[in-house]
């Protein structure tokens, strides 16, 4: 068979494909049990640079279950990559490749597929993981059963920032007549903690000024960072992901504004204080989880997958936050399939066990230990109403080379954060007129 | 061979004068409708529905739209997203003030607001020309995105900024939300775009098309000869916008579900330009060709991979695609400037004189 006949019959087959649907459930390759664990990924695009560690870290996890333990209690994960290149038609595009083959869950990794995908996902019942983005009011299991987004919301991190602020000062009525600046990318993930930032100004005296970035304008800042140097604020709060995070920082370092008082939400990582340079050290950032390859998992990941040549991450960089963002993400994915397996007795579980399983997460420090994470991060109790935990989260700053714990963990203010939410969830489905009661049955009492 | 007009006489100045004056190409048209309205909905899976078919179709709606006011018109515009916006933006403020109307109303309705915004950045369209017009309408493209993020109003003050599809039925049936089949949405966007085509293709093959022509070709010629200049531009960015603005309402109700100011974007607008230029400017079928290589050769790119039987990553696959596009969009552009659509002019050509070619 020539050349162009191979061609021309394997675009015939892909067409047929597309046509007839090659939507066959997902088997291992020798008939055994398997779970299918989609992972949405972007290595390409504007959002590679985040994109590319979260996406090794989450492989990378799963990869070393597969060949430390043959996968998870005896049926592999058939581990696939989906490019979206934070592309909301892409990502779409992915779902609807994986949901006619039986995931067990999805991982948008962007909040513009996390959006059309909350009402799809418990009619298609495939449960999303949206881990610490998404909707903060999907939090509330009661409404969302189908959708999780631990540990923490944007709310919640809101409120640790302004209460390491008030630990700095030496108190929350010390933020009394102080100026605050707050940002953040001119979009759903950067504005939704607007109301609640006002709110806490309003309530604790302090003045706030917003400095939104409009996402095609990531790499120039300059005008805010003008806005920054004339208003002279005490503190600044970024809400950033992509391009804007490293812009952010070297505006910061340009204008000599003081590092140690610039925090941001989770998701900078260690190369975009990097790129800053020496002016970016004491920028501070929260966080959850450990950095660095100080863990027994992360040994282990280093152990059966990098040496073994199985993983994609660039020397050096395992240990990264993003990447142990990626390894925590995806502990929570098998910890989900493991609990799914145990409540159900099957080997391979369909996304509906999944969902069980997830809201039974209860992640002990004993736990913690099996899983090589002791000392890595903070217990964590996942509920049928509580798909999120609300858990505490820590301040780190960049010394120059790596990110390094500073204080203890800080619990969110629950009892400003947990009414916003609430009445978030309640406007969502007063929005969306109806939007199904909760119907699934609960494990956990 | 088969495709031969011999022994079709045309014995009125009406058959002389035909859309589609060669039976074969009718009987293929009629082929392809049947196709697309009967064989689609009953054999394709849903991922070729909702993730190939529904794209398509908005894609070459919106192509149509830009290739109304760019191909036929000859007015550069790079606010394509932005009407798009304007569409969706009005269809969800208007279904959820009243739910109680036939969504399908209120997506054709949507594009009358889109055509007036379209008006409203069209009118320096006649002091300004070519480049500096591209650049009118991209602060279009900015302003409307900018609006979009910045009223709340238009997204009912949703804490997440983003447009959700409410559910909506149509003949008992749900055709928006979660519930709603995929044979319905698909079947829904096609009649939708089908009717806008027929539209089209009546409007440029008539008086007002041949306006438009003689505007794009010399405008002061047009001018010479009674065609006011104003009036003619200015319909055609209300027709266009019209087009985008319906596209984007189905693009957000039928396809997306829910959408971020973000999906409004100018690179989005520019993906619509170049469907619209590699399809073949100033040609309907164009349209179709240019949403169908633009959007579709990355999906049958990505599934190619494993049939051929190499395991390739999916960020490596979109790289590929990404050259192969590229290529491919410099490779049409050189052999063939004037598109797709004018291949498939020279093929059919080609095919009417075969075997003797002259």
């Amino acid at each position: 068979m020539g050349y162009m006949s191979k061609v021309l019959l394997s675009a015939a087959s892909g067409a047929a494909m597309l046509l007839g649907g090659h939507l066959a459930p997902v088997q291992a390759q020798d008939g055994k049990d398997a779970n299918f664990v989609p992972l949405f990924t972007y290595r390409t695009g504007p959002f590679s640079g985040s994109g590319i560690p979260i996406a090794n870290g989450m492989r990378d996890y799963l990869e070393m279950l597969n060949q430390r333990d043959g996968g998870i209690g005896g049926a592999k994960i058939v581990i696939e990559e989906c490019e979206t290149g934070y592309d909301t038609k892409k990502g779409l595009e992915c779902y609807e490749a994986v949901k006619g083959r039986n995931p067990v869950m999805v991982n948008p990794w962007s909040t513009g597929i996390t959006l059309p995908l909350i009402p799809r996902a418990a009619v298609d019942k495939i449960p999303v993981l949206s881990m610490a983005y998404g909707l903060s009011a999907s939090a509330d299991g009661q409404t969302f059963p189908w959708i999780f987004n631990p540990p923490n919301t944007y709310w919640d991190g809101l409120s640790v920032i302004i209460k390491h602020i008030a630990n700095e000062l030496g108190g929350l009525d010390k933020l009394k007549g102080k100026k605050i600046g707050y940002i953040y990318l001119d979009a759903g993930f950067g504005k939704e903690p607007i109301p609640m930032f006002e709110q806490f100004a309003k309530d604790l005296g302090f003045e706030l000024k917003l400095y939104p970035v409009a996402a095609t304008d990531m790499q120039n800042q300059s005008s805010q960072w003008l806005g920054v140097r004339r208003d002279r604020p005490d503190y600044m709060v970024m809400y950033g992901w992509g391009a804007l995070n490293p812009t952010a920082i070297k505006e910061a370092a340009r204008i000599n504004y003081p590092m140690n008082r610039f925090i941001s939400i989770w998701w900078p990582s260690e190369d975009d204080a990097r790129s800053a340079g020496p002016g970016a050290k004491g920028f501070r950032e929260l966080n959850w989880h450990g950095v660095g390859t100080d863990f027994p998992v992360l040994k282990e990941i280093q152990k059966h997958v990098i040496d073994k040549g199985l993983s994609k991450v660039a020397k050096g960089k395992e240990g990264e936050v993003l990447y142990n963002r990626g390894v925590y993400n995806s502990m929570l994915i098998a910890e989900g399939i493991r609990n799914a397996q145990k409540l159900t007795g099957k080997k391979a579980v369909t996304g509906e066990d999944v969902r069980r399983g997830l809201e039974a997460i209860n992640l002990t420090p004993e736990r913690l230990k099996e899983l090589g994470m002791e000392g890595f991060t903070d217990p964590l109790k996942l509920s049928c109403a509580d798909h999120n935990g609300h858990g505490a989260a820590f301040v780190q700053e960049w010394d120059g080379e790596k990110y390094v714990k500073i204080g203890g963990p800080i619990k969110p203010m629950e009892d400003k954060v947990g009414p916003v939410a609430a009445a978030a969830a309640k406007d969502y489905v007063e929005k969306n007129a109806g939007w199904p009661k909760r119907t699934e049955a609960c494990d956990s009492k | 061979m088969l495709y031969r007009e011999t022994g079709q006489f045309k014995t009125s100045y009406k058959a002389d004068m035909a859309v589609f004056p060669i039976r074969q190409d009718r009987i293929g048209l009629g082929l392809i409708l049947l196709v697309a309205f009967v064989g689609m909905p009953l054999f394709a899976s849903e991922f070729m529905l909702s993730a190939v078919m529904i794209p398509l179709l908005v894609f070459a709606l919106a192509a149509l739209g830009l290739n109304l006011l760019t191909g036929y018109t000859g007015q550069l515009s790079l606010g394509t997203a932005g009407f798009m916006g304007v569409g969706a933006y009005a269809c969800y403020k208007l279904t959820t003030f009243f739910p109680e109307v036939n969504l399908i109303v209120w997506i054709l309705a949507s594009g009358f607001f889109s055509a007036a915004v379209g008006v409203l950045f069209g009118l320096p369209s006649l002091r300004i020309k070519g480049f500096y017009l591209a650049v009118a309408t991209l602060a279009a493209q900015f302003f409307l995105q900018w609006c979009f993020i910045r009223i709340p109003w238009l997204y009912n003050n949703n804490v997440s900024g983003a447009i959700e599809a409410p559910v909506r039925t149509l003949f008992g049936m749900p055709v928006t939300g979660p519930h709603a089949s995929a044979e319905l949405r698909y079947l829904v966007v096609l009649s939708t775009v089908a009717l806008l085509t027929w539209i089209a293709s009546n409007l440029v093959h008539g008086r007002v098309g041949r306006s438009w022509m003689a505007v794009r070709d010399m405008d002061i010629a047009a001018e010479l000869m009674g065609i006011r200049l104003l009036p003619t531009k200015l319909l055609a960015f209300a027709v266009s916008s019209f087009y985008c603005g319906v596209a984007g309402a189905l693009m957000v109700f039928l396809w997306y579900g829910s959408a971020e100011p973000e999906v409004f974007s100018i690179s989005q607008s520019f993906l619509i330009l170049f469907m619209v230029i590699i399809g073949g400017l100033g040609s309907l079928i164009g349209s179709f060709f240019g949403a169908a290589l633009i959007y579709g050769l990355p999906i049958v790119l990505k599934s190619l991979f494993p049939v051929l039987g190499l395991s390739v990553g999916a960020a490596t696959i979109e790289h590929i695609t990404f050259m192969v596009v590229g290529a491919m969009i410099i490779g049409f552009l050189i052999a063939e400037p004037h598109g797709l659509a004018s291949i498939w002019r020279t093929i059919k050509q080609k095919l009417r004189v075969w075997p003797f070619p002259y």
